[in-house]
């Protein structure tokens, strides 16, 4: 699973950060043409002046505690611990307004943008959590809001596009290529090179050009210095052994690693949607399917075919379902920094029903296999596993009750079902 | 001296270069249109490589490459075709493509391949300086291909300047800083080809991006040495499959 064994000691102190090209390893910079330049090199020019000025901070900060609800709470899940035979406390980004992790990313960068004069949004959605978080804070700011959404997941997340659009977003259908995801970021990006001047560009994870994946995962990164301090007043010690996160562009993972990159005690656990199983055809596990390429504007691992053109994935959870991963992620993989494990549909459904019957949190989809990875873990009675839990099932439940008709609404895990 | 440089040399001025897809709108008619094409007038032919994901196009382009790509067309197929490229088409032919799958084919050996094919340069336009000059630069020039970049209104001089420094062929000026196949008012474009012009580059510039009829044409080539016409042509092929007549009648309506 670990692509290239290394001594960990020799990457101190660049996990956390890219080099000045955007690079974490042999992954990253900003592969763009010509028309993004001005935008891109504004914000890489920019971008850390801003974040690190005291007024944003004060008013990143405030925002996060007043309008988000953070610090989201680091719950102590006895009963998940007890049938782990281990100690696992859940990161409880379900509980943040809107639903999900995405929002700490949105704020952040909705006040860049207002500090780089702009007045008009745009962003790209998958199942429509990042297109929701955008529009909120959108209306907050009272900016002008354009979410690019592919055709096919317009149809299929109803509830989210309404919610997006009663925030006063206009949703763009992509009708590109396989009208998914990776289309949607398309249209987005050529919104951004028609609309140069007045225009800033959302992107919602740990992709795209230098600086996107390092800016979105200093905003994220707040995930990660909570659970420090919170596990502290848990259990005495800043560090976990291991903390686990799903990813699908990687945002979350990266916000939950972030502070325990250099801290090589701690095991980094991520975990990819595996579909309907890696070797299906049917999967979205990049690592493991994946090989080194450009997509969106930076060089990662990236599903594709022989010919190098990008492949559709297949994941039940459509927050996964995306052909490439983050350069700071794929940095992990390669260097073995951190361990990528997988997890089929029917394994976080299965996990979804588990965390929701044992704790009483229906997670979402996304979640749920961060859960399933669990399993796969050889955990002990001493060990601290935190899990971030990145957001709240509501969306997923006409999946969640799809599954519960197919077996029954009987036992957790030993039965299949087809979804 | 390669053919583009030798055709700058011949004809300053109302140099017109056209973009056809590699695999549309049939999979063997690539060869066809390049000939329709040189028959009918075109200085230069760019001939696109289709890609899954085509950022800097718009989507009258996108969708020719995702027709080239249902008809099976791969780098593959297209340096086959490529074969019998010369001596029927004398004209000088540039590649226009993404890096994704030209990494996934071999970097080194597509320049290898394609040069060998009396390609002449290539249009990678999600390249970035940096890693032209510290990795792929050396490839392109070691099979003696161009390299054209790109410049915009937003571009500043000092970077205008370093880009004709590392470009060989000429200069591709986007007309306003937009994808593909978008509609230009031209007015706006003329004080930033001025600009341009009067920076006595020492590459020929092309002006590309919203070229679509004589008029548009006529106007490009007042400032630059000429023009480059993609999804205007690629809208007349869609709507008539008959190459030679589409061809003969679009490039009439042009140079005419």
């Amino acid at each position: 699973m670990i692509n290239r064994k290394i001594t960990l000691g020799q990457f101190k102190g660049t996990f956390q950060q890219p080099d000045i090209f955007g690079y974490y390893g042999n992954f990253g910079g900003a592969y763009i043409p010509e028309m993004l330049y001005p935008n891109v090199e504004e914000l890489k020019e920019q971008y850390l002046k801003i974040i690190y000025d005291e007024g944003f901070q004060k008013e990143f900060r405030y925002l996060l505690k007043d309008y988000v609800g953070r610090p989201s709470p680091l719950y102590l899940a006895r009963r998940l611990s007890e049938k782990y035979g281990t100690t696992i406390f859940l990161k409880r980004e379900d509980l943040n307004h809107t639903g999900a992790h995405k929002i700490n990313n949105t704020i952040g960068q909705i006040l860049l943008a207002r500090r780089l004069g702009k007045h008009r949004i745009i962003a790209e959605t998958g199942a429509g959590q990042h297109g929701v978080a955008t529009a909120t804070v959108c209306a907050l700011m009272n900016m002008q809001c354009v979410v690019y959404m592919g055709e096919k997941d317009i149809e299929r997340q109803a509830p989210n596009v309404a919610r997006m659009k009663m925030l006063g977003a206009e949703v763009v259908p992509a009708t590109s290529g396989s009208k998914t995801l990776k289309d949607a970021t398309n249209e987005a990006i050529r919104d951004w090179i028609n609309n140069p001047v007045d225009t800033h560009y959302i992107i919602g994870s740990v992709v795209g050009p230098h600086p996107y994946p390092d800016m979105v995962a200093r905003f994220q990164s707040v995930i990660s210095e909570e659970i420090k301090w919170q596990l502290k007043e848990h259990t005495g010690s800043e560090q976990p052994t291991h903390v686990v996160a799903c990813v699908g562009g990687g945002s979350n993972a990266a916000g939950t690693f972030y502070h325990f990159l250099e801290e090589f005690s701690v095991q980094l656990v991520a975990v990819e949607a595996a579909g309907h199983g890696v070797k299906t055809g049917m999967s979205a596990a990049t690592t493991q399917l994946g090989k080194p390429g450009v997509l969106h504007g930076s060089k990662s691992l990236v599903m594709q075919t022989e010919d190098g053109q990008v492949v559709e994935p297949h994941s039940i959870s459509a927050g996964l379902d995306y052909p490439g991963i983050g350069p700071l992620h794929a940095h992990l993989f390669e260097t073995g920094r951190a361990i990528f494990l997988s997890a089929t549909d029917n394994e976080a459904i299965d996990a979804a029903f588990e965390l929701t019957r044992l704790e009483g949190i229906i997670p979402a989809l996304e979640s749920a296999h961060a859960i399933a990875g669990l399993n796969q873990l050889k955990l002990t009675s001493k060990d601290t596993v935190v899990v971030c839990l990145s957001g709240r099932g509501d969306k997923d439940m006409a999946t969640y009750m799809k599954a519960m008709e197919g077996r029954g609404g009987g036992e957790v895990s030993a039965i299949r079902y087809q979804v | 001296m390669n053919r583009i440089q030798e055709l700058f040399k011949q004809k300053s001025n109302r140099v017109l270069n056209i973009y056809c897809t590699a695999g549309f709108p049939l999979l063997n008619s690539t060869l066809d249109v390049m000939q329709a094409l040189q028959e009918n007038g075109a200085d230069i032919i760019e001939l696109g490589v289709p890609y899954s994901d085509p950022l800097a196009d718009g989507p009258v382009i996108q969708e020719s490459g995702g027709v080239a790509l249902q008809n099976g067309m791969t780098i593959k197929t297209l340096i086959s075709q490529l074969q019998q490229l010369r001596p029927a088409i004398h004209v000088p032919v540039i590649l226009m493509g993404y890096i994704n799958p030209v990494i996934q084919y071999g970097f080194e050996k597509f320049c290898r391949e394609v040069s060998a094919a009396g390609v002449d340069g290539l249009i990678l336009p999600d390249i970035p300086i940096r890693e032209f000059e510290t990795e792929y630069g050396v490839v392109i020039k070691k099979y003696g291909l161009d390299f054209i970049f790109l410049v915009t209104p937003e571009t500043s001089e000092q970077r205008i300047r370093k880009i004709d420094a590392l470009s060989t062929g000429f200069i591709y000026a986007v007309s306003s800083s937009s994808t593909t196949g978008k509609d230009k008012d031209f007015s706006e474009v003329e004080i930033y080809l001025k600009r341009l012009k009067e920076m006595k580059l020492k590459n020929p510039v092309l002006v590309g991006f919203g070229i679509k009829d004589k008029a548009s044409f006529e106007s490009a080539c007042n400032y630059a040495n000429g023009a480059i016409i993609g999804s205007a042509y690629i809208k007349a092929l869609q709507s008539n499959t008959d190459v030679k007549t589409v061809t003969k009648n679009f490039l009439e309506g042009i140079l005419k």
